[in-house]
């Protein structure tokens, strides 16, 4: 089936927002070429369930399309059209399962060298909107704060050296507090300009106290899920003729209830946020290092929140080969605080470049702070770029010259 | 004139961002890897020229022997040849550059998947097979073309792996070729998972070392070393072989410990070595990563020695190095930077190629661009066969 085939009765397994979406625009979408138009329809199918930012981002992108003529997206489109699918594709059931189309459509640019042209007709399109759409600017700057290395009692190397170049650091912290501090910072932030999904707290271990004007995630609170996850993957494996594209589709369809987390009055945006970071991250199931830093990722592209403060904590340590030959093989999983902080340092750099990829970056600011200790590292209009500081000062100062 | 670190990672986002073509970045980024392996080593930078014809005359075709690496998994400039990665490569900078020829820009243009990638280098065609399935490359390899044409044994050829999806690399489905020409393949953690099936312990996580998929191990099929075999090739019994394997601490380590033991007792003329521990990185943990790079720098050097030690590989040997292909950069927003290679960015196509033994200029770099299908050919004109079907080019400052 091609796009111009598409009826409106089609989407009928759609839920209630995605399908008045889709049936909204169905002249445009029918103009749309088959390499294109299921990747969208990825995005439409779960609308319900979007952030807003993804929402309204997705309402005007078709608002723009819809305005344009008939030539004219021909136009847009063009090289998109150019790509060959195969008649496997065509034939697929891609209105009912366009995540698995999109997947399928990408082994077979790989294998036939178009990946390089798609590449590029995508960049070429998104400029495009882009231009014609250009993203709202935040509210109020947006400001990320990154916490490492807790646990750590003391470390020789140097720390932020992706950053450093960007921003001041500061070596005579006082830590007391310092988390508190931070926390305190983000809830002020938070409820001076509530916004929806605008301001979020990610904790690679047990979370703090979570103020309800905050998007809060954490790994720990997620233990049930994730165990209930590795069990459903390992039930997966073990099915006969099992492979990996079977097992990405399977874990494509899970919902929260699935794995336990359907609750009275829960939040079932923010729920399925947190399963698509389990099931669609590759190791966050099992190192919160990775869980913190995907999870941030995420959020930052698709919420494109004001305020993330992300807190990295100790990830299991991975058992080297001689280990799990031996009988030590099934104690229990100790941590890697040092790994943890290599790892939590690197991901900050994320952090802040994930970041720096939403509209209005030149005012954004960015703290990553080295948890109980006294370095830390700000980034953000007002910090001179590459400077270093070693007079006292607390985490709220340096928060207060950034802003 | 020195260029400055920052100033060099400048110049590749500069031209990232400017949107410049793929063949301008990868232009940048071989320029970039040569001057820091000029500064850092002191290389030289070579030009086209071929070395003298009299040069390679020393070893008769018969005696020489190759081994080719693959650095296992792929890794980026930044945590390498860059100023800030060169800690993670000490062996690579101190020992194993100034010894050899180094090709600072070899580009992938095939499916950035490690099975199917690495068949693709074994065979000169970027092949297009599922990278997760269990099947032979379509064209037929090296090994294929070295044992017809020279008309060697079985034994002139092996392949050691860690992963399980490998097993089929040795021989292609190609009618011309394929069964009974390919290589040995032996894969050290698959003989380890047999010689302790018999013990309390659950080793069938040994078999998910697959780090992009951690949870699927692909069925086995295919001409593999059996168990067996260990004790009369290798001259190991099973019981020494479990006990070295517990002392050693990644399935790379697995893997060098029986390429040596093959290098002693089999002393194979063509020997390809997967290493595959730096693919960890698909887990997401920066840190495994760098571990798998220091790991992985730190065998190839074991490999270069043993090649000098062993007598019926010193003086004889080329050494061939090279990742096949690299990992996705931090400026690709489709991507989540050094944990995948997913985007085909040009930095994830964009790696090098490292050649050292008799008769190739040492401490010499080339930053002109050359494709990674140009290996066998390369090594069909060392070892003298045709590789007739492959589509790159010999790359002819080696030879």
């Amino acid at each position: 089936m091609l796009p111009s085939d598409l009826k409106s009765e089609m989407f009928a397994g759609y839920a209630v927002e995605a399908r008045k979406i889709v049936t909204a625009h169905l002249p445009t979408l029918r103009q749309m070429p088959l390499s294109v138009l299921p990747g969208l329809l990825r995005e439409l199918i779960s609308f319900d369930f979007k952030f807003p930012a993804e929402r309204k981002a997705r309402e005007r992108e078709l608002d723009y399309l819809g305005s344009l003529s008939q030539a004219q997206l021909k136009e847009c489109f063009h090289d998109f059209s150019e790509i060959r699918l195969s008649r496997q594709l065509e034939e697929f059931e891609w209105v009912k399962l366009p995540g698995q189309f999109v997947e399928r459509l990408s082994a077979q640019l790989w294998s036939t060298h178009q990946l390089d042209a798609f590449r590029k007709a995508s960049s070429d399109y998104a400029d495009r909107l882009r231009a014609a759409v250009p993203p709202e600017p935040p509210p109020i700057p947006r400001l990320g704060i990154s916490v490492i290395g807790q646990g750590v009692t003391s470390y020789g190397e140097p720390l932020f050296r992706k950053l450093r170049p960007h921003g001041a650091y500061f070596s005579g912290i006082k830590p007391e507090n310092g988390l508190r501090q931070l926390l305190d910072a983000v809830a002020v932030r938070a409820k001076a300009h509530p916004l929806s999904y605008g301001h979020w707290y990610i904790d690679g271990g047990e979370a703090f106290a979570c103020e309800p004007v905050l998007a809060c995630v954490s790994y720990e609170g997620l233990a049930g899920a994730r165990a209930a996850l590795l069990r459903k993957m390992q039930e997966q494996i073990e099915q006969p003729g099992m492979g990996p594209e079977a097992l990405r589709s399977f874990l494509a369809q899970l919902r929260p209830a699935d794995l336990g987390m359907e609750r009275q009055g829960a939040d079932e945006v923010l729920h399925r946020f947190e399963v698509s970071v389990l099931t669609e991250g590759s190791g966050t199931q099992i190192f919160s290092t990775v869980f913190a830093q995907w999870a941030a990722r995420e959020a930052l592209r698709r919420a494109q929140p004001v305020t993330m403060l992300v807190r990295f904590a100790p990830r299991q340590r991975q058992k080297p080969m001689n280990e799990l030959l031996s009988a030590s093989a099934k104690a229990p999983a100790e941590v890697d605080v040092i790994g943890s902080l290599v790892d939590g340092d690197f991901a900050a750099y994320y952090n802040w470049l994930n970041q720096q990829r939403l509209v209005g970056a030149e005012q954004s600011s960015f703290l990553v702070w080295f948890e109980g200790h006294s370095q830390a590292l700000a980034i953000g209009p007002t910090m001179a770029r590459g400077t270093e500081s070693r007079s006292a000062a607390d985490l709220q100062q340096v928060l207060g010259w950034m802003s | 004139m020195e260029v400055p670190e920052q100033s060099r990672r400048d110049l590749v986002r500069r031209a990232l961002r400017n949107g410049a073509s793929d063949r301008e970045v990868s232009h940048v980024l071989a320029r970039t890897r040569r001057d820091f392996l000029r500064e850092a080593a002191g290389v030289a930078v070579g030009s086209a020229l071929l070395r003298p014809v009299w040069a390679r005359a020393a070893a008769p075709r018969t005696k020489r022997k190759v081994v080719v690496v693959t650095f296992g998994g792929g890794a980026r400039d930044q945590e390498t040849f860059m100023q800030e990665g060169q800690e993670n490569i000490p062996h690579l900078m101190r020992e194993l550059i100034p010894r050899a020829s180094f090709f600072t820009q070899v580009v992938n243009r095939g499916i950035l998947g490690h099975y199917v990638a690495t068949a693709s280098l074994a065979t000169g065609v970027y092949e297009t097979f599922n990278n997760f399935a269990a099947v032979s490359p379509e064209s037929p390899t090296v090994f294929e073309y070295f044992r017809k044409d020279l008309k060697r044994p079985s034994s002139d050829a092996w392949v050691v792996a860690p992963s399980n999806g490998f097993n089929r690399i040795g021989e292609s489905s190609h009618r011309s070729y394929g069964s009974g020409l390919g290589a040995r393949v032996i894969l050290p953690k698959r003989l380890l998972s047999a010689a302790t099936s018999g013990s309390s312990h659950n080793y069938q996580h040994l078999l998910r070392d697959n780090y992009e998929t951690p949870y699927y191990a692909p069925e086995l099929a295919g001409s593999e070393f059996e168990l067996q075999q260990l004790e009369m090739l290798l001259k190991l019994s099973v019981d020494d072989f479990k006990s070295y394997a517990q002392t050693l601490t990644s399935p790379d380590e697995l893997s060098v410990y029986i390429a040596r033991q093959l290098m002693r007792q089999v002393a194979p003329s063509l020997l390809w070595i997967t290493l595959h521990d730096i693919d960890v990185a698909h887990a997401g943990a920066y840190s495994l990563y760098i571990e798998g790079i220091r790991r992985t720098d730190r065998l190839c050097s074991e490999l270069w020695q043993a090649i000098q030690e062993e007598p019926e590989y010193a003086g004889e040997t080329t050494l061939f190095i090279l990742p096949d292909f690299g990992r996705d950069s931090d400026e690709d927003a489709g991507g989540n930077g050094f944990q995948h290679h997913r985007t085909g960015d040009v930095l994830s196509r964009t790696t090098w190629m490292l050649a050292s033994g008799p008769g190739i200029r040492e401490n010499v770099v080339f930053d002109r661009a050359v494709d990674s299908r140009d290996l066998v050919p390369t090594l069909g004109a060392i070892l003298g066969f045709h590789a007739s079907l492959a589509q790159g080019k010999p790359v002819g400052e080696v030879l």
